[in-house]
């Protein structure tokens, strides 16, 4: 008994051990160096990592509250690469930041949270799990303790969220007088389709949206991620919203699946809106931070075109695209981080001429715009070809063509920043970067990962057997 | 040797060694990077010669007959359980013969250069091109899936590309390498849409699985395709003609031949490389992949492929006659002789006897690789001497270039088809197989032929008769790298005739014996004979009947010489019908409203952007708002209106 809460509860535990054991290292008499804290943390996390791999099982918890199957632990792995990832980009950063042990203490609180969340049978684990995914988050986004910008971050972060969470825990009430239970299973017993349940479906919908930057719910996006330091903009772009997905998915799926007929269209109204008005916003964009946010804000109006599909292929094609953009995203804030660590720079046209005197950095940066645009041979292509497909296997051909004609239109906005790196002058470039080992290891892993991906069709076969509807 | 590690190390290995030379090169094997180069496509050259001995003698046959061997495949994209995108490796006669003659010409191509090109500042960036090309038409004829060898195809484009345009400082070769991919990126498309029709019905990729759907007449997707028309035409009929399309683009095929002569701007080894023995013959390489299907299913289509083909044949030989260019010559030569081989696939019928014509064009793809290569290697080498590509700047050359006239002379009484040489053989299988089919495409040969030999000689004679050699101060004929592939070249022109083709390639995998008796040779060599003679007459020594000749056939030389004018019909084409009757309306649509649509769209996105600029306040109660703005408009659609 004692051994299947410690077996299923394998990653959760990994992570509450790491925690503790930086308190502790907080708490205790010995000053470390950061640098070496640094380091011992990256391996555990690597631990971590690989830990993942290994005796996995399936099955259920406390009453079906906490559920794990073989999908659900490869989204965990997936997130702890992503975090793993992150950590390691934000070494040039963190380098020098007195408060270092917190950072990763409230960083992998926010993980545990997500796992929580992702392996919720039930909506009350799930709502703990999405608030301690989030809190920790406004504390993480205030970590520039010297900026104003940084503070200002934290408190849009905190408030809006606090908003949609009130919104998603009254359609949960709602949900619950209607069905009498807060169990997925029993709840998706109980749908009907009445006007009321419709009614909170679209407020727990817009609980959702809100995480995932889905327009018109998407407005505190841009200011945050403008303002957080780059590596929790990395981190709120790529790790927390690939974690909402993954619950948001098996939620429409499951819980609201006898409501799928209304829910498709309000997805595709929302997804249009979403692509439409996120590429409007980042043709503008001069902050490459703020440029990524609405690129990112774009890139979530493909997932939900994936999404629609209401298929093996729509669940596989979404998993296999945020594995993708996990890579394609943080190899961008991984030169992103460096650079405003290091020149502090962080606008467009501050990278003019880039590649004069970071080729590297510039090749790494170059890669993934190209594999965010979706441009072949990178894994984005591919990424977003099986979520057109699985998106044109419901046969709405207008949504297909539209998605088709901004993935083209997005290319501009992406080439302009690699036409700024390559071919504008700058008589001022910025300086050469020496690339210390960590981020280096990130954005190779990263490079692999956009360009192997793609290529290695076992990783989608992968994903594909596992799916399940 | 069965091992596929060893048959895919085959195009592997150029493939390193371009991404070796390709990313290093230049700073670490600037002077080496030829060896290396050479090297390799050494290793790859005995693997494939290991490979063909292994298929012939060993592994290939079974029960008598040659068998299609899937050597390896890998899955690379699913669409659906029953339709993806293979790697895979194929092995049959014609890729194993095609693997041999690519490696070994592309290996003395590749010695070749390292004469050649010595000196060049960018000497390591030209072998990692030619590695690259290497690789890509290997890969090309090892495909075992058509969408595969639509990947190589465009590779083999590409990399075509950058070597025609080597020379980039020279505003022509520039020119000429866009020309000719722009020229046969059009014929891709064609290439791209008959694949589509095909894949379409035949719901899959593969060849094997494709060729055998579409060739078997009781084959339920053969009904399918055969039963939907468009414009007249089956569906089977558009895929396998615009599949054809796309390889008369690769092979210079009229009327898509014009990008051919320009390509000769590009150093002469690559056209040896490029335009003799390997990229040109891409086309005849996937009509006969296909054969069965134009053979069983279509004929109609065969027709085509036939009548392009002999008109293309008479069509280049005539244009050859006339240049002075002595690339251009060549140029216009393999298209005649390209043609030869298509329209011996277009006569060919698919089994026993009858398929005479098949083995024909593969008996003369294989001689024709030799000879041809050879005469661009001798062309190089006289380049490579005298500076200068013109006629007029040569003459009594012989005793200057030993070796190279030698071997020059061999490779054109092969070219000419007199006995023994090799083109001798397989213009004899490819003429019987025309005789016994299609009389009209006979004669068109046999004349054919007689200019062949006509205009290889009045070649051979201005290069190396005609008048005293004005060359004075010269550096020698060449290094021994150029020679040693010119002496290998010239004994394979003479003795690669007596390959016994006819019994390890075939259309249906049995061997078939051909018979051409004595006497039906007699005509054919006697009309090369003719041929050479009056060019003795007219060239051997200077004089000026040549010019009296060319006067009094006044406008039908002029015209020959002007290529009959193919590019100025283009021009024509593009420049007055196109740009005046489409392009200039096209330019005011664009202008006024495309532009002004994109004008409009621009300045109200600008609008657009400022008006939600609001949106993005900055202030959260309003975001709070717009939040929940969302949630009644959500509500509003979906639960009032919709419902």
């Amino acid at each position: 008994m004692l051994n299947e809460y410690l077996i299923l509860l394998k990653s959760e535990w990994i992570i509450i051990a790491i925690i503790f054991l930086l308190l502790f290292i907080k708490v205790g008499p010995k000053d470390w160096k950061n640098e070496t804290l640094l380091y011992g943390i990256n391996i555990l996390l690597l631990f971590n990592l690989l830990a993942g791999f290994y005796n996995n099982v399936e099955g259920n918890l406390f009453n079906g509250m906490y559920h794990s199957t073989q999908l659900i632990l490869l989204e965990k792995n997936i997130l702890n690469l992503g975090v793993y990832l992150v950590s390691l980009i934000a070494y040039p950063w963190l380098k020098e930041h007195k408060h270092l042990l917190e950072f990763y203490i409230l960083l992998l609180s926010t993980l545990l949270g997500m796992f929580f969340m992702i392996s919720s049978g039930n909506l009350l684990i799930f709502y703990l799990g999405l608030e301690l995914s989030t809190i920790p988050l406004a504390a993480l986004a205030n970590f520039d303790l010297h900026k104003r910008q940084s503070s200002e971050a934290a408190m849009k972060l905190i408030i809006s969220s606090a908003f949609s969470s009130a919104i998603l825990l009254f359609g949960v009430s709602i949900l619950y007088g209607t069905t009498g239970s807060l169990s997925f299973y029993e709840i998706s017993q109980h749908i009907y389709g009445n006007q009321l349940q419709v009614i909170a479906f679209i407020l727990i919908l817009a609980g959702f949206c809100f995480k995932i930057s889905v327009v018109p719910f998407h407005l505190w996006t841009a200011d945050v991620y403008e303002g957080a330091p780059a590596p929790v903009t990395a981190y709120l772009s790529v790790i927390s919203k690939t974690a909402v997905l993954f619950i948001f998915m098996s939620v429409m799926y499951t819980v609201f699946k006898t409501i799928a007929t209304q829910w498709y269209l309000m997805i595709f109204v929302l997804s249009i809106v979403t692509i439409l008005i996120g590429n409007l916003f980042a043709l503008r964009q001069n902050n490459l931070k703020r440029f990524l946010a609405f690129s990112s804000i774009a890139q979530v109006g493909f997932i939900l075109l994936g999404l629609s599909g209401t298929s093996i292929m729509g669940i596989a094609s979404v998993i296999y695209f945020l594995l993708i953009y996990l890579f394609s995203n943080l190899a961008a804030f991984g030169v992103i981080t460096l650079v405003s660590a290091v020149a502090n720079k962080e606008t467009i046209s501050d990278y003019k001429g880039f590649y004069k005197t970071n080729p590297f950095l510039s090749w790494v940066l170059a890669i993934a715009l190209f594999s965010l645009a979706g441009v072949p041979p990178t894994a984005g292509f591919f990424g977003k070809f099986f979520l057109i497909m699985a998106g044109a296997e419901r046969g709405n051909y207008i949504w297909v063509v539209f998605a088709a004609i901004n993935m083209i239109i997005s290319f501009y906005y992406y080439l302009k920043v690699v036409k700024a790196i390559f071919m504008d002058p700058n008589d001022q470039p910025i300086e050469t970067i020496s690339i210390p080992a960590l981020p280096k290891l990130a954005m190779i892993i990263c490079l692999a990962g956009m360009i192997l991906t793609g290529f290695f069709s076992w990783i989608y076969e992968y994903i594909y057997s596992l799916s399940i509807l | 040797m069965s091992n596929p590690i060893f048959i895919a190390l085959i195009p592997i290995l150029p493939l390193t060694c371009f991404l070796l030379l390709g990313l290093f090169g230049r700073k670490h094997f600037s002077t080496t990077s030829g060896i290396i180069g050479t090297l390799s496509l050494f290793i790859s050259t005995i693997l494939s010669f290991a490979t063909a001995y292994q298929y012939f003698f060993q592994t290939g046959k079974i029960n008598g007959v040659y068998q299609k061997i899937i050597v390896f495949k890998y899955t690379w994209l699913e669409f659906a359980p029953n339709l993806s995108i293979d790697m895979g490796i194929l092995l049959d006669p014609i890729t194993v013969m095609m693997l041999v003659v690519v490696s070994f010409v592309s290996l003395m191509v590749h010695v070749f250069s390292l004469g050649y090109m010595k000196g060049e500042t960018r000497f390591a960036t030209y072998y990692a091109f030619l590695s690259l090309f290497t690789f890509s038409m290997l890969g090309l004829i090892l495909s075992s899936n058509i969408f595969q060898i639509y990947l190589f195809w465009e590779l083999v484009g590409v990399s075509s590309f950058l070597l025609i345009g080597f020379y980039f400082e020279k505003p022509s070769a520039v020119a000429a390498s866009k020309k000719a991919f722009i020229v046969t990126r059009f014929a891709d498309l064609g290439f791209l849409i008959g694949i589509l029709i095909l894949a379409f019905y035949a719901h899959t990729l593969d060849f094997g699985i494709l060729i055998e759907r579409l060739s078997v007449i009781s084959s339920p997707y053969l009904t399918v395709i055969n039963a939907a028309s468009f414009l007249g035409m089956s569906a089977l009929s558009w895929g396998l003609i615009l599949v054809f399309i796309g390889g008369a683009g690769k092979s210079a095929m009229f009327p898509l031949h014009i990008w051919l002569p320009d390509a000769m701007e590009g150093p002469t080894p690559v056209s040896a490389l490029i335009h003799a023995a390997t990229m040109v013959v891409a086309g005849v390489f996937l009509v006969a992949r296909l054969f069965p299907i134009f053979a069983l299913s279509d004929p109609g289509a065969l027709q085509v492929v036939m009548y392009t083909g002999a008109f293309s044949a008479f069509f280049a030989a005539v244009i050859a006659c006339t240049q002075t260019d002595i690339k251009r010559v060549l140029a216009y030569s393999t298209m005649s002789q390209i043609g030869y081989m298509m329209f011996a696939l277009g006569v060919s019928k698919y089994s026993g006897e009858e398929g005479l014509g098949y083995m024909g064009s593969m008996f003369h793809l294989f001689t024709h690789a030799f000879f041809k290569s050879l005469l661009f290697l001798g062309a190089g080498s006289v380049i490579h001497f005298v500076h200068s590509n013109e006629m007029k700047d040569m003459g009594g050359l012989r005793k200057l270039m030993p070796i190279t006239h030698i071997s020059f002379l061999i490779a054109c009484l092969a070219i000419a088809g007199i006995p023994p040489f090799a083109g001798f053989f397989s213009k004899e299988e490819i003429l019987m197989a025309a005789f016994e089919s299609n009389r009209l495409i006979y004669v068109v040969a046999l004349i054919t032929s007689g200019l062949t030999a006509f205009y290889m000689f009045r070649l051979y004679y201005s290069i190396f008769w005609s008048k005293d050699a004005s060359v004075k101060n010269h550096h020698g004929e060449g290094t021994i790298s150029m020679k040693i592939p010119l002496i290998l070249l010239a004994i394979l022109a003479i003795g690669s005739g007596l390959v016994p083709i006819a019994s390890f390639v075939t259309a249906d995998g049995l061997p078939i014996t051909s018979h051409v008796p004595i006497s039906f040779s007699i005509v054919p060599v006697s009309l090369a004979l003719i041929g050479i003679l009056l060019a003795t007459r007219l060239f051997k020594n200077s004089n000026d009947l040549p010019v009296r000749i060319s006067q009094q056939m006044g406008g039908l030389y002029t015209a020959a010489s002007r290529k009959f004018y193919i590019d100025e019909v283009y021009l024509f084409v593009t420049k007055k019908i196109l740009f005046n009757l489409i392009g200039k309306p096209a330019a005011w649509f664009d202008k006024h409203i495309v532009d002004g649509l994109m004008n409009l769209l621009a300045n109200s996105t600008a609008k657009v952007s400022e008006l939600i600029k609001g949106f993005q306040s900055g202030k959260v109660q309003d975001y709070a708002l717009y939040f929940f703005g969302g949630i009644a408009s959500l509500i509003i659609l979906f639960i009032y209106l919709w419902q």
